[in-house]
């Protein structure tokens, strides 16, 4: 974007607004005199914006939101980058360190657990793709109310994960909850999942694939419905059927809900802070803690505001995500060169 | 069709399907039913952990009054209507401006902007934390509305712009020829001739913001603070804390919260659904 154009905007937007009010009078005062003048001003104004609009426009129409975005996410990106060379508070002055919050990071037996976290929940969270598949395919019929069934089916991902945290903190309550009613229905001992330092993380992402499987299979009814017919049939008449079917021919044109599910999965995975917060606060002794949450107790809980830390642990955390991102947008780019 | 159709296969499959449909949905709902159910039921039931029974009284007004009445939970609820709408309305506005620009015009460097709003839009939340709470707290918003609505409004921008401009890429571009031809300025064409054609892609817009703005919870814990401010979200966080094994509360608060979003899904589903699975089918 060039400065000559943002430069130009504010009379643009004159010039508009006064685009139909232009009078003409015969007797000639020195207001006149000044008006004339100011319509010539105008005039030429709008011959400006008539001959140059299509480069003008699109100007216009992107700065609110570019702003916006700029100073609010991209700007922060980099300032974060920044802060991560500092020991600062938040309140008082900036001490330059370096990269010393680094290096305190390789030896940090908290952070090594949240990576390790981290990892497992990017793995387990998959599972919601097949899990979100195979709900697709057995919803995926033509009888009567079954649109009921598919929003119904899809309610979890519409409540809040705080919502979500509450009501499986309360699923795997060790004296009342029904995960240990059923475990003792088959005879098992109780386990306090959440107060259980090897399973608190297993059981944080069980929750937390319930609202993602219902977000996969909406990708992939949808998916389903735009599957060509013929070819399935064709198929059929092939004797294809049953998994053959699915892998083969069904699944190759499901290949861009797939992707879309993979997309929002992996985010949804690197993002898992709700959950955490809810249902153990990184607990027990910070043994479900992931990257996103341990960030937070640094900068902001009261183990004390340790903001250049915090900032550390968070770049660690976007270089994780940008092989996603990097993927999606080469995926996106060779899209747009196709068209 | 894929699975085989239901209708083509023999009775007993049939009528299987037709029993394995609700038990299935049961199973999958158990816990939300059981919160439900829950958040009917008396002190007692509770003390004497009646968790998974039927429950010995219905206290539906009761429970659901005692919360209303004994905490903050209105005020929460009406803040995160404070913050939900305006993010709406800004995010989508903006979006459709920003959009548009970037479908419509050919100029150097559009790819690269709209990547730039895609690629912002994927970062997680934590790398902008601390500066985003240090500009509200400079600009003197900080635990204000406004200032978590700014941001809200400013950080869908980018997912925004990312389904406008698909959008609109998609419509016929002719109408827009047609009507420079015609030497209509280049702000009546937004106006009137795309605008009006926006019109499902706004309300899908709008209704996955509105839900994605109530469920939001980290930017509420970063911005707000306290019962004035904060957004239901945080507010069930800290109205737990109070509610220390008083689970038909925690069970009313719940549901409260749940409900907005809720219904705005079933009175906009085919929206809903449309946007969400945006890209989802070539």
């Amino acid at each position: 974007m060039r400065c000559g154009q943002s430069l130009s905007l504010k009379g643009l937007v004159v010039s508009i607004a006064v685009d139909d009010s232009i009078t003409v009078d015969d007797s000639v005062t020195a207001e006149d005199f000044i008006a004339a003048e100011d319509s010539i001003k105008d005039k030429s104004m709008r011959d400006y914006w008539r001959i140059n609009q299509q480069r003008l426009a699109p100007v216009l129409f992107l700065m609110p939101g570019l702003l916006m975005f700029v100073v609010y996410v991209i700007i922060p990106i980099f300032q974060s980058v920044d802060i991560s060379f500092y020991s600062w508070d938040g309140l008082g002055e900036k001490e330059y360190v370096g990269i010393s919050n680094y290096v305190e990071l390789m030896d940090d037996e908290a952070f090594y657990t949240s990576l390790k976290n981290n990892i497992i929940w990017l793995v387990l969270y998959m599972l919601a793709i097949p899990a979100g598949l195979f709900v697709a395919l057995f919803l995926n019929q033509n009888i009567r109310g079954i649109r009921i069934y598919k929003s119904l089916f899809f309610f979890p991902f519409v409540i809040s994960q705080v919502v979500v945290g509450l009501v499986f903190s309360w699923f795997y309550d060790p004296s009342y909850g029904l995960f240990n009613k059923i475990l003792a229905f088959f005879g098992a001992d109780p386990i306090a999942v959440l107060a259980d330092e090897d399973w608190v993380t297993y059981g944080i992402i069980i929750a937390g694939l319930w609202p993602q499987t219902a977000y996969c299979m909406i990708l992939y009814l949808t998916g389903l419905n735009a599957v060509d017919s013929e070819q399935i049939e064709a198929a059929r008449l092939d004797n294809a059927k049953g998994l053959k079917l699915l892998w083969y021919i069904i699944l190759p044109q499901l290949r861009p809900a797939t992707f879309i599910a993979m997309v929002v999965t992996i985010i949804g995975a690197l993002r898992s802070f709700d959950l955490v917060s809810i249902m153990t606060n990184g607990g027990p002794w910070g043994s479900s803690r992931v990257l996103a949450f341990y960030m937070y107790e640094q900068a902001f809980s009261e183990y004390g505001f340790r903001m250049g830390y915090g900032a550390a642990i968070a770049v660690v955390l976007l270089a994780i995500m940008m092989i996603y991102i990097a993927a999606f947008l080469y995926k996106m780019y060779r899209d747009e060169r196709g068209h | 069709m894929f699975p085989k159709p239901i209708e083509k296969s023999a009775p007993p499959v049939r009528v299987l399907y037709k029993i394995a449909l609700p038990i299935a949905l049961i199973i999958w709902l158990l816990p939300l039913l059981a919160v439900a159910l829950t958040s009917l039921r008396s002190q007692g039931d509770i003390l004497s952990g009646n968790y998974w029974g039927w429950p010995t009284s219905f206290n539906m007004l009761e429970n659901y009054t005692a919360i209303f009445e004994n905490t903050p939970i209105g005020q929460y609820i009406f803040n995160s209507f404070r913050v939900t709408i305006p993010t709406v309305i800004g995010a989508v506005g903006l979006s459709c401006m920003t959009g548009f620009a970037l479908a419509v015009y050919k100029f150097k460097g559009n790819l690269i902007l709209f990547f730039l709003f895609v690629a912002g839009n994927f970062v997680p939340f934590q790398i902008l934390m601390v500066p985003v709470r240090d500009f509200t707290v400079s600009l003197g918003i900080y635990n204000t509305i406004s200032g978590l609505a700014l941001f809200h409004i400013a950080f869908q921008t980018g997912f925004c712009t990312l389904f406008m401009r698909n959008f609109i890429k998609a419509l016929p571009f002719e109408l827009i020829e047609a009507a420079r031809v015609e030497g209509v300025s280049e702000i009546r064409i937004f106006w009137y001739v795309v605008l009006p054609l926006m019109k499902p892609a706004i309300a899908a817009l709008s209704v996955l913001i509105f839900t994605f703005i109530w469920n939001d919870y980290f930017w509420a814990m970063v911005l707000t603070q306290g019962a004035d401010t904060q957004p239901i979200t945080a507010g069930l966080k800290s109205l737990n804390g109070q509610w220390v094994s008083s689970w038909h509360l925690v069970s009313a608060g719940s549901i409260v919260a749940a409900m907005p979003p809720v219904i705005m899904f079933f009175l906009m589903q085919r929206h809903f659904i449309a946007g969400l699975t945006l890209g989802a089918v070539k």
